[in-house]
């Protein structure tokens, strides 16, 4: 008996050992990258775009490429609510009864959900020869809205799960249509699932660099249509970093501050928001 | 509102559902056919095998065996498996089975942060973390190649950068067991470690497996994290120090050339199509995996 | 005096004493027990005497705290870090609740069987087997003997002999409990906890259950915990009747069901359930 007793201590600690190796990992991520990234970053950094000789170290920012994020992220999202709010909702409403078809859907979800977001890149740059744009802001933008709509269906898919199967049956006997019970019922109820999810794809959206790769065509300047080619600030930390002048790598460091910083938001406003909104629920 | 005007609204909102339903389910196809497309040219004249498994890399002779970087992405993938599944086990364990409500709240907040940070961001912290220690390593070693760019630097950053996904996964998987299996497990005299082992894992085997081998492509997949630390010759790696070169990093390293140099842009399409493939491939053994199991339990 | 070890001990002495002197012999002795989760009282000041031997019932409406009482007897409580208990719980002549007691140890002494059929994964041997190298029984053939013992002795031996290597998770639901109870058995336990074992199964199942524990009662002491007023009238040697965590009768059944005294368990008995 006291074998066992001393096993499991021991496996504790093990285990206790390895979720902190977890943690460690977090904190060293973000202690390195504001330790290096801090120094180099300033006001001229975060309001300029780059300047004649930036990449030699000279003036000039990382706003071409923070404005471009921002851009890129509001259009990529945006297209994604409207593919994947009615596709989460059809196959709550209209495919309420058709769990086959659910399943096929859902398989179908998890494949695009694993597709690399390289594999993504290729196909958009393959979109876009296709139809004969260039490497624009729009390309990228529809690039992105591919790569995170899985990921925001699949999100509200799970949320839309939690909703009692009696909500839809009552509505439905008291002579509402499909479509009207999702919108109205369904999308309200699950609304702080639906906002996570968004921010989540926002995220994704934000932070991704490899699908953007081949279809944004990294510029000096902030866009001022579609049709123009934008940076991104994952791009501006991956081409800054393989720079051998130290200016230009430190200021890789102060725009993967910038972009941490991003993304922290989003992911605490998403946990802010969806405590805040599952209290005015109905039901 | 009228019936009638209610109606046609209901039919609009249908005929959207279902053309955005559509979008999400030709997608795949779209991906698939557009790449093989593109990747047809090489194919077509050369054969799969010997494009697959080839291991001359010149694109200016118009030699494109692509072995060099498929081998870099199985070793660099399996390295990311290894280091996963301690490490991803434990902590779901442990979160799930021994810590108290308030850490595990926080160990999973730590998980969800890890899960936000973008690929870019693993490969920065690779480079000023992994790559030195690595670096030294292989040189206290007599490696070759004391940079420290190498497969296991990969290897390590692509465990990281991968973890938060099956993390949740297997949080998932060991909340689902009821408490009254544990409960009847400790009755028969039982220590909780014991509960664990022999009772929850097994019962959990099938998910576990299929968790780490959704991990296994998404580790096949990443890109930049991986490109950033893997130090990118061109070769088949002799070792853990040796630098490797994986496919997605051969994407986004040459596409700039691609137009330029006849038949490049079709073996980077290819490279492609077989990252595709490969995910579809384990998508597909992860969902046989659990549907054997369940036929046997 | 609550909570005071070294005085309920000794008023455990003098009424084991008093209990052989009445030719009654009593197993486990419940003193003054209160038991909280986190802020909410879920047992209040229980006294309980279990028999060696025979079927103690505990009967009340659910959530009225006796799968509660049943799950301290075998410590299971400690998995809830948030429970608190007062007052001891004598078996053997130690107080169960006491911190030096060997939890591993106790558990085998009772074994438990749950509402519903708790299956290991494994096969329908593995099932078994592993409780008996819990027990410490390492040789395969002597395991293998007990297994056909234990199966036999829940009458399942006949249905699954020739599938021993099948998993247990494919048996009906009625067998996977007579199963749980063979397994339960194997540890050679002093009592047996049941926690509404036939409410997850069909009549007939439930039926061979009641009939196998009114054979065991013969070796084993059973805790029954239910809620169905017939089954207690078919099983009980000794019935306490639970109300929002507390006893509020207690006794042998042809008395209790007979004369009731209390308001709520005399309505209790009208309802039916």
């Amino acid at each position: 008996m006291r074998n066992t007793y001393i096993q499991e201590k021991v496996a504790k600690v093990i285990l206790a050992i390895f979720t902190l190796l977890i943690v460690l990992v977090l904190f060293s991520i973000l202690g390195g990258i504001f330790i290096k990234g801090l120094p180099a970053l300033n006001w001229e950094i975060l309001t300029q775009v780059p300047k004649g000789g930036y990449y030699f170290g000279k003036e000039g920012g990382i706003l071409n490429a923070i404005i471009g994020s921002v851009y890129l992220a509001i259009g990529a999202s945006l297209i994604a609510v409207v593919i994947s709010v009615p596709t989460a909702l059809f196959i709550h409403t209209y495919l309420f009864s058709f769990p086959n078809w659910q399943k096929r859907i859902r398989l179908c979800l998890d494949v695009l959900w694993g597709v690399p977001p390289i594999v993504y890149g290729a196909f958009g740059f393959n979109l876009m020869l296709f139809m004969g744009w260039p490497t624009s802001l729009l390309a990228a933008i529809i690039t992105v809205a591919f790569l995170i709509s899985p990921v925001m269906i699949r999100a509200m898919d799970e949320s839309l799960q939690q909703v009692s199967h009696g909500l839809f049956e009552s509505a439905v006997s008291l002579g509402f249509y499909k479509g009207e019970i999702g919108y109205k019922f369904l999308l309200r109820q699950t609304l702080p699932g639906v906002a996570t999810a968004f921010l989540l794809a926002l995220g994704k959206g934000i932070g991704d660099t490899a699908s953007v790769l081949f279809t944004a065509g990294y510029t000096d300047y902030i866009p001022e249509s579609l049709t123009e080619p934008a940076a991104t600030l994952p791009l501006a930390v991956f081409f800054q970093l393989s720079s051998p002048i130290p200016e230009v790598k430190a200021r890789a460091y102060a725009a993967a501050v910038v972009l941490t910083i991003i993304i922290l938001t989003i992911s605490i406003s998403s946990r802010f928001i969806s405590k805040k909104l599952s209290k005015n629920k109905i039901a | 509102m009228t019936i009638t005007k209610r109606l046609s609204h209901e039919y609009l909102r249908k005929g959207w559902m279902q053309v955005a339903l559509g979008i999400i389910l030709l997608l795949p196809f779209a991906i698939g056919l557009s790449l093989l497309y593109k990747a047809w040219p090489l194919l077509a004249p050369s054969g799969l095998i010997d494009v697959l498994l080839g291991s001359e890399w010149s694109p200016m002779q118009g030699k494109f065996g692509l072995w060099p970087f498929i081998s870099s992405s199985i070793i660099v993938s399996l390295m990311g498996l290894l280091f996963m599944v301690p490490v991803c086990l434990s902590a779901a364990i442990f979160i799930t089975q021994f810590a108290p409500a308030w850490l595990a709240r926080s160990l999973r907040s730590v998980i969800d942060i890890l899960a936000g940070i973008p690929s870019v961001i693993f490969g920065l912290w690779g480079v000023m973390t992994i790559v030195p220690i690595v670096g030294d390593l292989a040189t206290s070693y007599g490696a070759g190649n004391a940079t420290g760019y190498s497969i296991l630097a990969a290897g390590i950053v692509v465990s990281f950068s991968v973890m938060p996904f099956i993390l949740n996964m297997l949080i998932e998987l060991f909340e689902s067991v009821s408490i009254e299996l544990k409960e009847s497990a400790l009755s028969l005299g039982a220590s909780y470690w014991q509960v664990i082992k022999d009772v929850i894992v097994r019962k959990l085997k099938p998910g576990i497996i299929a968790s780490f081998t959704l991990g296994v492509s998404k580790a096949f997949g990443e890109t930049i994290a991986v490109l950033m630390v893997v130090g990118n010759v061109v070769q088949v790696p002799k070792g853990l120090f040796s630098a490797g070169y994986p496919l997605p990093a051969l994407l986004a390293n040459n596409y700039g050339e691609m137009m330029t140099i006849p038949m490049y842009d079709a073996a980077l399409m290819l490279s492609a199509l077989i990252l595709l493939i490969i995910v579809i491939f384990f998508n597909y053994i992860a969902h046989k995996v659990i549907r054997y199991y369940h036929a046997r339990i | 005096m609550r909570n005071s070890n070294h005085v309920s001990s000794i008023i455990d002495q003098e009424i084991i004493r008093k209990d052989q002197a009445k030719g009654l012999h009593n197993l486990i002795y419940v003193k003054d027990l209160s038991l909280w989760h986190g802020k909410q009282q879920t047992l209040k000041n229980v006294e309980l005497n279990i028999r060696d031997k025979g079927i103690t019932v505990l009967l009340g409406p659910s959530g009225c705290g006796k799968t509660t009482l049943l799950k301290t007897f075998n410590r299971l409580s400690d998995l809830y870090p948030d429970i608190r208990t007062e007052g001891s719980i004598f078996f053997e002549g130690k107080d169960i609740l006491s911190k030096e007691i060997d939890v591993y140890d106790l558990r085998q002494k009772m074994g438990l069987l749950s509402q519903r059929p708790q299956p290991l994964p494994g096969t329908i041997a593995e099932n078994i087997r592993y409780a008996l190298k819990l027990k410490g029984i390492k040789a395969k053939s002597e395991q293998d003997d007990r297994i056909a013992h234990y199966l036999q002795k829940v009458a399942l031996w006949e249905e699954v002999k020739d599938r021993l290597k099948s998993p247990a998770g494919r048996l009906s639901i009625g067998q996977q409990q007579r199963l749980c109870l063979a397994r339960g058995l194997a540890i050679e336990p002093r009592v047996i906890l049941a926690d509404e074992p036939t409410s997850a199964l069909d009549p007939i199942s439930s039926r061979k259950i009641e009939e196998q524990f009114k054979e065991l009662s013969q070796e084993f002491s059973i805790v029954l915990v239910t809620h169905i007023l017939r089954q207690a009238k078919r099983l009980a040697d000794y019935v306490a009747f639970m109300y929002f965590g507390e006893v509020i009768e207690k006794g042998r059944p042809d008395v209790l069901f007979e004369d009731p005294k209390t308001e709520t368990f005399k309505e209790y008995l009208f309802v039916g359930h």
